[in-house]
């Protein structure tokens, strides 16, 4: 029935939007880290498109990645992938992180 | 090390932990309070709609010095297909009045302020610092807390959690379980900047007059969700929310949600020319009143997003924030007068006081419209669409009689849903609303 879908929605790319916003990035201090796997969780791998900062990708050999400099610090991933235990998550230390100046 | 004392600990500088700071501050009590953000409001996030009588129980004149932006004259709902709306408006001159009783606000901006006030009557806070820990004595009683600063535990008689939706410290004390990726939305937000007279112009107003837009429909492709469009002074806000849960089954990026509603024909124009100026994320805790963790113990207490008080219905929040905070305050002042300790079986009379006020009945009535609308169902797709179908087969004028055009659209809806489908939609929803 649905007649739209992912097919019709306009692309975008997610830098385009984090680019406006301001963030202290504790350099070398990731707060999300990934845990090795051989095969990712649906959780994981839907993480890929449901993040909001695009933090995650699928890497080498079917692997997701995260890189979370541009992380909103939503707490959607801690909440998908808490459960299956996948990653580690924190918030950053205090005052680092994104800063919203309107929010 | 030798730890400084105080009588309460706040973890959180949004509007649950600055009402519930304030509250004690005001009624001469040491309050420490901790934020993680560089400033307060620096990781917060809302539409925002701002509801003036939570606060106004906290500071009664707050409009004097409060960054309001627009009080709410019209409010718009609206169910969108792929290009129309069916809409109901409801503007009045009546919310042109003394003391408006909703603005929009950016919440950044205005948690500085609440903030301010804080510091104003007394509290310390402490910003840039990361509550990591619940310190406990030998029976178990939280005495304290510990921080990503270096320089030990910091300790008090009471701690208030007004931590947020994610409620990291409640849960790796245990004091709560995790959260279900159905009980809570994901939401995206953009301000769009444009100039006054502009924003006046597209939206018909005058002065600090302001609209708000609540959209369901076809644009969350049939995932349990709504979007919003605000008028600031020189921004609209943007935004769109869907459950985690039918995210993650869908696969589905919530940014191209977003672009896909601002670029819907109803919303285009009314952005068009902006310049973005920020991009948000942010989790809302919408499970009702059946997703609530246990909100108090022996040394603890929960408020505001922490608590799962929110009310996603009515779009309200901050509102249960602000009292729920409030009272968690008063009641903890209270118990200080009499010299009384905040031991579970005392912190009982927070949760009595909430069952008296608005809250508890707000969140009660509502307690089976979240797994309503999250078996739901046709909300999302099918009857936006046979709504705008049967609103362009009655306002067309094409030759058609008028008794055919009735037929067509009744035929429309049996159609798409059998007769006991909608019968049975209908007596679910009013069941989820009693
Ligand atoms: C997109 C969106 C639109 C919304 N629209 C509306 C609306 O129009 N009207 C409305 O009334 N409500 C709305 N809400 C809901 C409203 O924003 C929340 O209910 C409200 O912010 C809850 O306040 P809080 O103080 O409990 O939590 P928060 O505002 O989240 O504050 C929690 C604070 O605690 C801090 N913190 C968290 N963990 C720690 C820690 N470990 N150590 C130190 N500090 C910590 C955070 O940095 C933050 O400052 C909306 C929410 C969203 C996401
Ligand atoms: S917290 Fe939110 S923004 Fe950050 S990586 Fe996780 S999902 Fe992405």
């Amino acid at each position: 029935m649905s007649k739209t879908g992912q097919e019709d929605r306009p692309k975008v790319k997610v830098e385009e939007k984090l680019f406006h916003n301001r963030y202290l990035v504790d350099a070398g201090r990731p707060h999300i880290k990934v845990h090795p796997h051989d095969k990712p969780s649906a959780a994981l791998l839907s993480l890929t498109h449901v993040c909001p900062a695009g933090c995650y990708s699928l890497g080498d050999g079917g692997k997701v990645e995260i890189v979370a400099d541009g992380c909103m610090e939503c707490g959607t991933c801690r909440v998908l992938c808490g459960p299956t235990g996948e990653i580690e998550w924190n918030y950053p230390r205090g005052g680092f992180g994104v800063l919203y100046k309107f929010g | 090390m030798t730890a400084e004392h105080f009588d309460v600990i706040v973890v959180g500088a949004g509007p649950s932990g600055n009402a519930a700071t304030y509250t004690l501050a005001k009624a001469g009590l040491k309050v420490l309070q901790l934020e993680r953000g560089e400033y307060p409001g620096s990781k917060n996030v809302q539409g925002a709609i701002l509801y003036s009588d939570a606060l106004e129980r906290i500071i009664p004149d707050f409009r004097d010095s409060a960054p309001l932006e627009r009080h709410v004259i019209e409010q718009r709902l609206w169910m969108l297909d792929d290009s129309s709306y069916v809409g109901m408006h409801y503007r009045s001159d009546d919310f042109n009045e003394e003391r408006p009783g909703r603005y929009t606000i950016l919440r950044a901006q205005f948690d500085k302020w609440f903030s301010q006030q804080v510091r104003d009557a007394g509290a310390t806070l402490l910003c840039e610092t990361t509550v990591t820990e619940l310190v406990r004595d030998e029976g178990g009683r939280v005495i304290g807390v510990g921080t990503d600063r270096d320089g030990g535990k910091l300790l008090a008689d009471v701690v208030i959690l007004a931590e947020g939706v994610n409620g990291l410290v409640g849960r790796s004390s245990g004091l709560r379980n995790e959260l279900e990726p159905a009980s809570v939305a994901l939401a995206v937000k953009e301000m769009h900047f444009l100039p006054k007279e502009t924003i006046d112009t597209r939206f018909t107003l005058k002065g600090n007059e302001g609209v708000v837009i609540e959209a369901m429909g076809t644009i969350t492709e049939g995932m349990t969700g709504t979007a919003f469009i605000y008028t600031n002074q020189e921004s609209v806000s943007v935004g769109i929310g869907c459950l985690v849960s039918d995210l993650a089954d869908k696969g589905c990026s919530p940014y191209e949600l977003l672009e896909a509603f601002k670029n819907h024909p109803s919303v285009k124009p009314l952005l068009a020319g902006s310049e973005t100026k920020e991009y948000a994320a942010h989790l809302i805790p919408e499970g009702g009143y059946k997703a609530m963790p246990q909100l108090f113990g022996d040394g603890w207490i929960v408020v505001g997003d922490a608590g799962h008080f929110v009310n996603a219905v009515h779009r309200e929040g901050s509102n249960l924030a602000m009292t729920t905070g409030r009272i968690a305050g008063e009641t903890v002042a209270w118990l200080k007068e009499q010299a009384a300790p905040c031991s579970k079986v005392n912190l009982r009379e927070y949760t009595r006081r909430l069952e008296e006020s608005f809250v508890m009945k707000d969140m009660r009535k509502y307690k089976n419209m979240p797994s309503f609308l999250h078996r739901n169902l046709p909300l999302f797709d099918l009857y936006p669409r046979l709504l705008s179908q049967a609103a362009q087969t009655w306002f067309r004028v094409d030759g058609v009689d008028k008794r055919t055009k009735e037929k067509e659209i009744l035929t429309s809806f049996r159609k798409g849903r059998s007769l006991s489908g909608l019968f049975g939609d209908a007596f679910k929803m009013a069941r989820a609303w009693r």
